[in-house]
């Protein structure tokens, strides 16, 4: 049941950087994710979208490694990476920014940032440049990190992200237990992020902010590939489809689907 | 006066105590494994030092300058092997991985130097000899073994606060899952923490057996249980509550042999029950340690 949408258009920029093929992992005798492929390629922003329990999240964690597949593959630069593990994975340049943020609860909002800094490779992120972009952290970096609100940690855990230098930044529900402002707040600096030559692959509960940032979307339901497509190319019905599954979504006179909680 | 003096011999003995205890609090505290083989393998450390002595007639102290190191290094591959092992299964296959190494450690040492007891260290100076302030008698060796807990737990505090290494043993201590996605093996951390339990534990094993006299035994018998009185009443986590505890473990059993010989284990552990009942955090609790 894949419904590609618009073709398989892809930004025409070479060799892709991260390649999915025929993922399946199981959460015990649960298929969590059922042959998914895909492939993201240099400086795009690639949006995984889907519902609870979509495998949204499985599939992020199984590319960083935390998972592993039960077939399937994962390639980063064109060499097979499956078996690898995180921490090797991660100084290759495979970061992943963690659902809920996982700051160290004991270590302050600078020791947080040193380890991220600590394996990292060369690349034009330090410390200061983290301090450069967001001020309040330079004055608060003495603080423990359990004492930022939300927002603030979700900052600070990019920021523990960005300083080990990646390649492909990988994004688990930045927008979690967020209010909308500050979700809009970090979007906002995707732009900047990106303008260092990074390429992101992100999981995204929120369709229209979805939308708004990426390149592409991909579309999961219960572990299953529903849609594929550039924002502009798909329609609020199909994604509508793809997002809970209904048949006959893509039939007219459907409501536009203006994105989920 | 007496009073004074068992007041004073406990607060030192709790040095000693803290030596036991820090690596016990350190293993808990970063990879949740409670080593129950902890006690024997200060017992190990200080046979070890016996045979380095016997066997290289190099002077008592410099055994310390061997042992530790190998002691250290000993716990860096445990932990990469038996007990990592145990711990990709489950917290509780470390309990019964440490309990097997402790029988095991017990029985081998039984089997290769008798149920005898040894001291190491008679006849020197530093350990038979005291000043006295007024009426009190204070050992030599009971005044360096505080210092140097005191000196080694400065410098774990200062390892793991400003530290690379230190602040990795931390973040892993939190959430070594967010530590792997920062590049960090987690495995090779855990190995680093246990060299610093097993390098501070033998510490006190040597000591011990300068103070006291060694047996195969003496590792669960005296050792583990005094460390883990001293974690308990000190507090879960708490590098100095490990001293705290040593020395108010170490003031009770003194003031309990004061009152009757007999009672100096007893009164030891009628304040750990104590503390358990009335304040089971610990007298200092959690988030004291860094």
């Amino acid at each position: 049941m894949e419904r590609r949408a618009g073709g398989g258009e892809r930004p025409d920029r070479g060799t892709p950087l991260l390649e999915v093929h025929d993922l399946v992992v199981h959460h015990g005798q649960l298929r969590a994710l059922d042959a998914i492929s895909l492939q993201v390629f240099p400086g795009e922003v690639y949006a995984i979208i889907g519902a609870n329990g979509a495998g949204k999240s499985t599939l992020l964690r199984t590319i960083a490694g935390l998972h592993s597949p039960t077939t399937g593959s994962v390639l980063f630069d064109g060499k097979d990476v499956t078996r690898v593990r995180p921490e090797r994975r991660a100084t290759r340049g495979i970061v992943m920014v963690p659902e809920g943020r996982r700051l160290f609860e004991s270590l302050s909002v600078e020791e947080n940032l040193k380890v991220g800094a600590t394996y990292s490779r060369p690349g034009p992120w330090t410390i200061e440049r983290v301090y450069e972009m967001f001020g309040w952290m330079r004055e608060r970096r003495n603080q423990p990190s359990a004492q930022l609100s939300g927002g603030e940690q979700q900052t600070v855990a990019i920021g523990r992200a960005l300083v080990a230098n990646p390649r492909v930044l990988l994004l688990d529900e930045l927008s979690l237990g967020l209010a909308p402002v500050v979700v809009q707040r970090i979007y906002g600096m995707l732009p900047q992020i990106m303008a260092t030559g990074l390429t992101v692959l992100l999981v995204e509960q929120d369709v229209s902010q979805a939308l708004r940032v990426a390149s592409r979307i991909h579309c999961l339901l219960e572990g299953r590939t529903t849609l594929v497509g550039t924002p502009a190319s798909i329609s609020a019905d199909q994604v509508e489809a793809a997002y809970f599954g209904l048949a006959g979504a893509t039939a007219p006179g459907a409501a536009p689907e203006e994105g989920e909680a | 006066m007496a009073w004074v003096n068992a007041i004073i011999q406990g607060v030192l003995v709790g040095g000693l105590y803290a030596l036991f205890a820090c690596g016990l609090s350190l293993m808990f505290g970063v990879m949740k494994v409670v080593n129950l083989a902890h006690g024997d393998l200060a017992v190990v450390a200080g046979y070890v030092a016996i045979g380095v002595i016997t066997v290289t007639h190099v002077p008592v102290l410099w055994s310390f300058v061997i042992v530790v190191p190998l002691m250290a290094v000993l716990g860096y591959v445990l932990q990469r092997t038996i007990l990592q092992g145990a711990l990709d299964r489950s917290v509780l296959a470390t309990l019964m991985v440490t309990f097997g190494l402790s029988v095991v450690i017990e029985n081998g040492l039984l089997q290769f130097f008798t149920a005898n007891s040894r001291a190491i260290g008679t006849g020197l100076s530093l350990v038979s000899g005291s000043f006295s302030i007024g009426s009190i008698q204070i050992g030599y060796l009971l005044v360096t073994v505080f210092a140097v807990a005191v000196i080694v737990l400065l410098g774990l505090q200062y390892f793991l606060s400003a530290s690379r290494y230190g602040r990795l043993i931390r973040a892993v201590a939190d959430d070594k899952e967010a530590a792997q996605l920062a590049g960090a093996d987690y495995r090779h951390v855990f190995g680093i923490a246990a060299a610093i339990a097993f390098g501070t534990v033998a510490l006190g094993g040597i000591a011990y057996g300068m103070y006291s006299q060694l047996q195969p035994t003496t590792g669960t018998d005296t050792i583990l249980l005094f460390a883990f009185a001293a974690v308990v009443i000190g507090g879960l986590g708490s590098l100095w509550g490990t001293l705290l505890g040593g020395v108010v473990l170490g003031v009770a059993q003194q003031i309990g042999a004061q009152i009757s010989i007999s009672d100096e284990t007893l009164a030891g552990f009628i304040v750990f029950l104590a503390v358990l009942v009335l304040r089971p955090q610990g007298l200092i609790s959690r988030g004291a340690q860094s």
